[in-house]
């Protein structure tokens, strides 16, 4: 691979300087940082808000913000957490950056639909600011009826806007992702030769693809009551809200997935690095992701238990539920496996990693509660849910997004950043998320309900708490953002495979150039082709080291 | 279950069920992070980069660990599942109740209406042992009827009927609580449960101003919305009588056979054109958005007090 030995070459961050050359850059690579950009952007607009909400409930009486101000913090952070950080969050930065290097090509299948696709989302974004200065949303990220649509006096309509044109950016993505792991392979890379990274944002394609478009419909089928009043979810006009409740679960209980499994494709990455050993089971690692996706789409009456659906149908989702719980069992034992008789180090991507797969283990485990009927009966709507939710999607999610982030850094930026620092931050999230979540599966069996802005004065303490980890949790989210300011300016310079890895990625130069790669790599390898017993590892493209 | 640490206190049936599965389920829960999480330490000291641990020989045939741990793994989900399914059949197939309540739900409150006739605004009373069922309405959005102690909640949907049941074991006050998010005040759409002994609840009942049974006032709005002009004895229109409909099973006019229960009342009310009865003409007006919900469940009370005779399905 000459790029590496070419000295100071030209990067993809470095041929072209000009605003017109980012902003209308076809390069995933660059792509990828604009989504950065705006994804960044948005954690701390939905960060912010959950901090109001934090503090808005050390106090029994919900005083500091007040029903309407608190109804619409809650709305707020869920839907720019949801649609505008965790949706997006690691398949347009991460996925973007890495799945062309990955597989050994020059650029996404469709450089100009991702350049849209950053386009779209920001403009889904501008309506979603549009909503918040304008006054906000009180209904809640679920937008249930009829209370979305003849009962809230709020900007319902912008945000249902927002989240239908943020739709077509994650079609977009999905589309491009997968049409380029069917085509763009490099010679020798075949499917079960694929970083299982790249099987990841694969199955989270697939569902991108087949679930938003229900919640186009959705909203246009909303629209359609509205303009001409035909009855679709009214019950005054013979319309039935469940039907609701049915299309958005089957989006956006999907969408859950669309959020973990690109999680789980990173933890898959980052393991098997610092234990400097194959992944334990590679092709079951594949089957479960694939297998997770395709089940994921018959659990959505889960979230409905206890809305008037049939005892037969609680049955059956409960029963479809714990069968997709089995793969992502598998999943945890393997990445368990993979540390049995590793070389393991401690650097801060693999903190990230651990405290991801302890974090996903909890969430999963509490899913299980809330899969079998009884207990859901009593815990569903209360902080129960929201801790076990947070537990998949902040613990799971997040956690494998920083320690993505630090893993890949070096690649993306060309820069070191400082260890102790990384390594410091990790501990903190993981800390900092306990002590904010653990005490809200407590409260949830107490029967707090969620989505209340003032409670029973008994539940103080946990409710304090709860704050006082989210203070820890909020420092440990804004350290990132200092230290790897630094290390942009300072830090030290990169070389090219700095965490001795096998993947494609590492065979070009820190950054890469434009166009990736100098030679189509040829892939001759399984990926993960670590040796314990000496810290020898083979690339995928068959070259031997130390 | 007093003797666990934060343990909500349990005050009826259904809650012990809820109770005992929840800490069996808790226990696996433990015990599987244990494993995990045991193996998980177990490996990273033992094998920190530097110790003088066997590296060699890695694990080649791992697809034998892969059936053994999806076959452990699908096993003790399934039992999990039966048992978490079971006590739902349990929760959703009530008893014979002895007391039937009648709630509606509106933004911010809600209305409790007893056989009686007397009602309450955010207070229940119950007496204590007696199976409860209660019917569910809503007068506006979706909201969600749940008292923590008895581990049950139950969605109240607007356009249609919900019901569950309870029985307390407790004496005591109780928090009721609005669990679906219903708007501005939904954090203050919250109640007290009281359970009392029943001799008490029978003083109690006495001493509220009832006037008239719950069914008597429906007979009385029977009347007033002109249903009795046609389903009578003396009627000249060819409409169904209603004495013992409740609980029976009707046969329609498109084929279908469905149990008279009270969704089946209110939809015949307010949508009779949906659900009509096989050999009598469609003449019956919609009275959809004529009645309030309080008084379309006095109505609803009248008719069930017309099949009493019946065995309640």
């Amino acid at each position: 691979m000459s790029a590496i030995a070419g000295g100071p070459a030209e990067t993809y961050l470095s041929h072209e300087s000009t605003i017109a050359s980012w902003l209308l850059t076809r390069d995933h690579k660059r792509i990828a940082l604009l989504f950065f950009a705006s994804i960044t952007a948005f954690f701390f607009v939905g960060g912010a808000a959950a901090t109001l909400i934090r503090l808005n409930l050390v106090e029994p009486s919900g005083q500091l913000l007040g029903a309407d101000l608190y109804n619409r913090m809650f709305t707020m952070h869920g839907i720019v957490m949801v649609w505008f950080f965790l949706i997006p969050s690691i398949p347009t930065t991460l996925g973007n950056f890495l799945i062309p290097l990955m597989i050994g090509a020059r650029d996404l299948a469709f450089p100009r639909l991702n350049l849209a696709s950053w386009y779209v989302f920001n403009i889904s974004g501008m309506i979603a600011l549009y909503f918040i200065i304008a006054g906000g949303v009180d209904t809640g990220w679920t937008f249930y009826t009829p209370y979305s649509t003849l009962f809230s006096n709020s900007h319902v309509i912008a945000a249902a806007l927002a989240v239908f044109v943020n739709g077509f950016s994650s079609i977009m993505t999905a589309l491009n992702f997968v049409v380029t792991i069917h085509r763009l392979r490099a010679p020798g890379m075949t499917w079960f030769r694929l970083p299982l990274f790249v099987w990841g944002i694969y199955a989270t394609s697939v569902v991108m693809l087949l679930a938003t478009p229900v919640l186009a419909m959705t909203v246009l089928l909303i629209a359609l009551e509205h303009g001409f009043g035909i009855g679709i979810f009214d019950p005054a006009l013979g319309g039935d809200p469940l039907l609701f409740q049915h299309m958005f679960w089957f989006y956006s209980h999907p969408a859950v997935y669309i959020m973990i499994l690109p999680a789980m494709g990173v933890a898959s990455e980052l393991i098997p690095c610092f234990a400097r050993r194959p992944v334990f089971g590679y092709s079951g690692m594949a089957y479960a992701l694939i297998a997770i996706s395709i089940i994921g789409f018959f659990v959505w009456g889960h979230h409905m238990f206890t809305a008037g659906i049939s005892v037969f149908a609680g049955v059956v989702f409960s029963f479809m539920s714990f069968i997709v719980a089995v793969p992502s069992a598998i999943k945890v034992f393997n990445w368990t496996a993979t540390l049995h008789r590793g070389s393991i180090s401690f650097d801060a991507p693999m903190l990230y990693a651990l405290g991801f797969v302890g974090l996903f283990t909890m969430g999963g485990l509490t899913g299980l509660m809330l899969a079998t009927l009884s207990i859901d009966v009593h815990v569903t709507d209360t902080y129960f849910v929201i801790a076990h939710f947070h537990y998949i999607m902040v613990g799971g999610t997040v956690s494998a997004f920083f320690g993505g982030l630090h893993y890949w850094w070096p690649k993306i930026t060309g820069r070191l950043y400082p260890e102790m620092w990384a390594r410091g931050a990790a501990i903190l999230t993981f800390l900092g998320f306990n002590v904010t979540f653990f005490p809200q599966f407590i409260l949830g069996y107490l029967g707090m309900p969620r989505r209340y802005f003032s409670y029973s004065p008994d539940l103080q303490a946990w409710n304090v708490l709860s704050s006082a980890g989210a203070s820890i949790l909020a420092v440990a989210y804004l350290m990132p953002l200092f230290y790897l300011g630094w290390s942009l300016l300072w830090g030290e310079r990169a070389s090219a495979n700095p965490w001795h890895a096998t993947g494609l990625e590492w065979r070009t130069s820190s950054p890469p150039p434009e166009r990736n790669f100098a030679l189509t790599p040829l892939v001759t390898q399984a990926p993960y082709q670590y040796n314990p017993s000496d810290g020898s590892y083979v690339t995928q493209d068959g070259i031997a080291n130390g | 279950m007093a003797w666990l640490p934060f343990w909500p206190p349990n005050a009826s049936v259904t809650g012990t069920a809820v109770d005992i599965i929840a800490i069996s389920e808790l226990v696996v829960v433990v015990l599987v992070l244990l494993l995990v999480f045991g193996m998980m330490f177990t490996f990273v000291i033992r094998y920190r980069r530097g110790s003088t641990a066997d590296r060699g020989h890695l694990a080649r045939k791992t697809w034998r660990f892969e059936i053994a741990w999806t076959s452990a793994t699908l096993l003790a989900f399934l039992v999990l599942f039966a048992f978490g399914a079971k006590a739902y059949l349990y929760l959703y197939q009530p008893p014979k109740a002895d007391l039937e309540l009648y709630v509606v739900g509106k933004q911010w409150m809600w209305k409790v209406q007893y056989p009686g006739g007397q009602r309450e605004i955010d207070s229940v009373h119950l007496p204590l042992g007696k199976t409860v069922r209660v019917l569910l309405g809503s007068e506006d959005v979706i909201h969600s009827f749940y008292i923590p102690a008895f581990r049950v909640k139950h969605d109240v949907v607007p356009g249609t009927y919900e019901t569950f049941w309870f029985q307390p074991t407790e004496l005591g006050d109780f928090q009721l609580e609005c669990s679906e998010f219903c708007g501005t005040n939904h954090a203050k759409m919250t109640g007290a449960v009281h359970v009392l002994t029943p001799a008490d609840y029978a003083r109690w009942l006495a001493g509220q101003t009832g006037g008239e049974t719950l069914a008597q006032q429906g007979e009385a709005l029977f009347r007033q919305y002109g249903c009795s002009g046609c389903h009578s004895p003396r009627s000249t229109v060819h409409a169904p009588i209603l004495d013992g409909l409740y609980g029976s099973v009707a046969h329609l006019d498109d084929g279908r056979a469905v149990i008279a229960d009270e969704r089946y009342i209110r939809d015949c009310i307010l949508l009779p054109a949906s659900q009509r009865v096989a050999g009598y003409p469609p003449v019956m007006p919609s009275f959809a958005g004529q009645i309030p919900e309080d008084e379309l469940m006095k109505l609803v009370a009248y008719i069930q007090s017309l099949g009493a005779t019946k065995e309640t399905p």
